[in-house]
């Protein structure tokens, strides 16, 4: 298996990563050259090998609501409010459909 | 905070009266004195520390200045995981194992330098610039933890708390000269500490000796409600004063065994020389050293580097420019994720997340991802295998050179071969440490445990043994303040 630079452009599509295509080439040699070395796990009879060792399955908590952990007031998480809501920086896209002008400028 | 995040109740806490004795002022002292600022090592200081009340406290730590990685949330300096994305962010709540050292009274005087969401092996891939290596500033402190062990290695702090993935306590450790512990897997509350790769993720401890590693990690132990995955199991003390009747032989009845796969053919023959001597030495305070095998050690490199990337592909999914930090400005709600994060990562970052994604992807899954966990579990067996045959301790070198020169490894593979002695660790879960066992060309070399889950107390009674026993000629770094 080797990565193609389709691969790379779709990959970084599915991660929401933008890249430059003048990138793309040295990216296809960085990945390919570390997946070689991942081949040697082909050669690896693993028929019958669960993907978790038993005895280390995800321990279970009580389901209840665990202790509130945010330690300071919910103006303190933004950078401005008004009316009891955060303002928080505009889209652009949304200026273009007609939002107000004096929302969301906080940023 | 709620009654029901108070940690496990401990037993009396034995701190070494060195601790006691280095204050927050010999901290900025030893900080302006050596310029320790042209390390690198900090990305943020608390220069006024010293006026938070601590020193007030009588706490086990009270007092006593600690160095914090900072990828571990504090409330009062940024949290930045050393990446542009997260310039500036500021925590609204704190790393439990954080919380827990200033209950003690530990004063945090900073934010440590790190890789990139801790993706390294150097400290090279920071968005701030290399930490430098205090015994030779042409040479890594080691990764990613490398501005925890260097605060510690360079005397401005004796403890620090740093983070594991694959061995970036304990590489950087061994690079620096000091002790760093990699504690089980859920005996330290991962609550707070940015998510890299959450099933081999760990807050682990330097020290400048073992019994000050071991006194930290006993006050940040235990279980955590705020973590699913942190283990409901009581905190023995983890170094006993005395757990032997025969002063002279204080190992007698413990099996050590030496792994013949970390002792390859091809390593450096001066770093063999030193585990060689080390072993002699277990020998010499009485315990059995019998050698071992595990024969899949060979292939946890290739199942870490699909495994923490693919987790990591995940966990880095929420930086995009709506909830954390930095964002860029773009026309529509996709591309604004896609510059914000492709601004916002760096190279390593960026090449994680994309071979992680690969790995998941449909078609790849079965082949990369799938078979990769299987051979985690093989791993996992034959780590058990051995402890159940009566080996108390496994004792390897912790790396296969010393501390590199800055820019000296530019392959990206190249580099994860450092890891190549410590990644097993992660995978299977155990505890692990390095401690100084010697110099190669003035450079320390590191000399690794490991031992069964929650077995932390025999790993470090053994080290403190052995730290004793190789005294000055192991090669520690000094403190200097």
């Amino acid at each position: 298996m080797s990565v193609t630079p389709d691969d790379v452009r779709h990959v970084a599509t599915l991660a929401r990563l933008g890249l430059d295509e003048q990138r793309i080439p040295a990216l296809v040699g960085e990945l390919n050259g570390i997946l070689a070395h991942m081949d040697v796990l082909q050669q690896v009879d693993v028929s019958g090998v669960p993907l978790t060792p038993p005895d280390q399955a995800a321990p279970l908590r009580p389901d209840a609501r665990p202790a509130d952990a945010l330690q300071r007031t919910r103006e303190s998480f933004a950078p401005a409010m008004r009316d009891g809501f955060f303002l928080v920086p505009r889209l652009t896209t949304h200026g273009a459909q007609g939002a107000s002008a004096d929302e969301g400028d906080a940023a | 905070m709620s009654e029901t995040n108070s940690p496990t109740p401990m037993h009396e806490t034995a701190i070494p009266s060195s601790l006691r004795t280095h204050t927050v002022a010999d901290a900025w002292q030893c900080f302006d004195r050596n310029d320790v600022a042209g390390l690198n090592a900090f990305l943020s200081l608390d220069r006024d520390a010293t006026t938070t009340g601590a020193l007030t406290g009588t706490g086990a730590l009270a007092g006593v200045p600690v160095a914090i990685k900072d990828n571990l949330a504090t409330l009062t300096l940024p949290t930045t995981c050393a990446s542009r994305i997260l310039e500036g962010y500021v925590s609204p709540f704190e790393a439990t194992a954080v919380r827990r050292l200033r209950e003690a009274g530990a004063v945090v005087i900073g934010k440590t330098n790190m890789d990139e969401f801790a993706m390294g092996s150097s400290t090279e891939n920071s968005a701030y610039g290399p930490t430098r290596n205090p015994l030779d500033r042409d040479r890594v402190p080691g990764g990613s933890s490398g501005g925890s062990a260097a605060a510690v290695a360079a005397g401005v702090v004796r403890i620090a708390l740093g983070s594991e993935t694959g061995g970036s306590v304990r590489q950087p450790a061994a690079f620096c000269g000091i002790v760093g512990v990699k504690p089980t897997y859920g005996r330290v509350s991962r609550y707070g500490l940015v998510a890299y790769a959450s099933s081999l993720d760990n807050v682990g401890v330097f020290g400048s000796t073992v019994a000050e590693a071991a006194a930290a990690l006993e006050i940040i132990a235990g279980h955590d409600p705020l973590d699913s995955t942190s283990a409901d199991v009581p905190v023995p003390p983890m170094l006993p004063a005395r757990a032997h009747d025969d002063v002279a032989k204080p190992l007698s009845g413990l099996v050590v065994g030496k792994p013949r796969e970390y002792f390859p053919a091809n390593l450096d023959p001066r770093i063999a020389s030193h585990c060689e001597r080390a072993l002699a030495q277990l020998a010499a305070l009485g315990a059995e050293v019998r050698e071992v095998s595990l024969p899949s050690t060979d292939l946890a490199i290739p199942v870490y580097y699909i495994i923490a990337p693919a987790e990591a592909s995940s966990n880095l999914a929420r930086y995009d420019g709506a909830r954390y930090g930095a964002r860029a400005e773009a026309g529509d709600l996709r591309s604004m994720y896609e510059r914000t994060r492709s601004r916002g990562f760096g190279d390593e970052v960026t090449r994680r997340i994309l071979l992680g994604t690969y790995v998941l992807s449909a078609g790849y899954y079965d082949a990369y991802y799938k078979r990769a966990q299987a051979v985690r579990t093989l791993i996992t067996r034959e780590f058990a295998d051995v402890f159940a045959s009566g080996v108390h301790l496994l004792f390897t070198p912790t790396t296969p050179t010393p501390a590199f020169r800055l820019g000296e490894l530019s392959d990206p593979y190249e580099m994860y071969l450092s890891d190549i002695f410590t990644v097993t660790a992660n995978l299977a879960g155990v505890p692990a440490m390095s401690q100084p066992i010697g110099l190669v060309d003035g450079l320390p070399v590191g000399g690794q445990f490991m031992a069964p889950h929650f077995a932390e107390p025999t790993m470090l009674r053994a080290a403190a043994a052995l730290e004793a026993a190789l005294g000055a000629t192991a090669g520690a770094a000094g403190v200097t303040a």
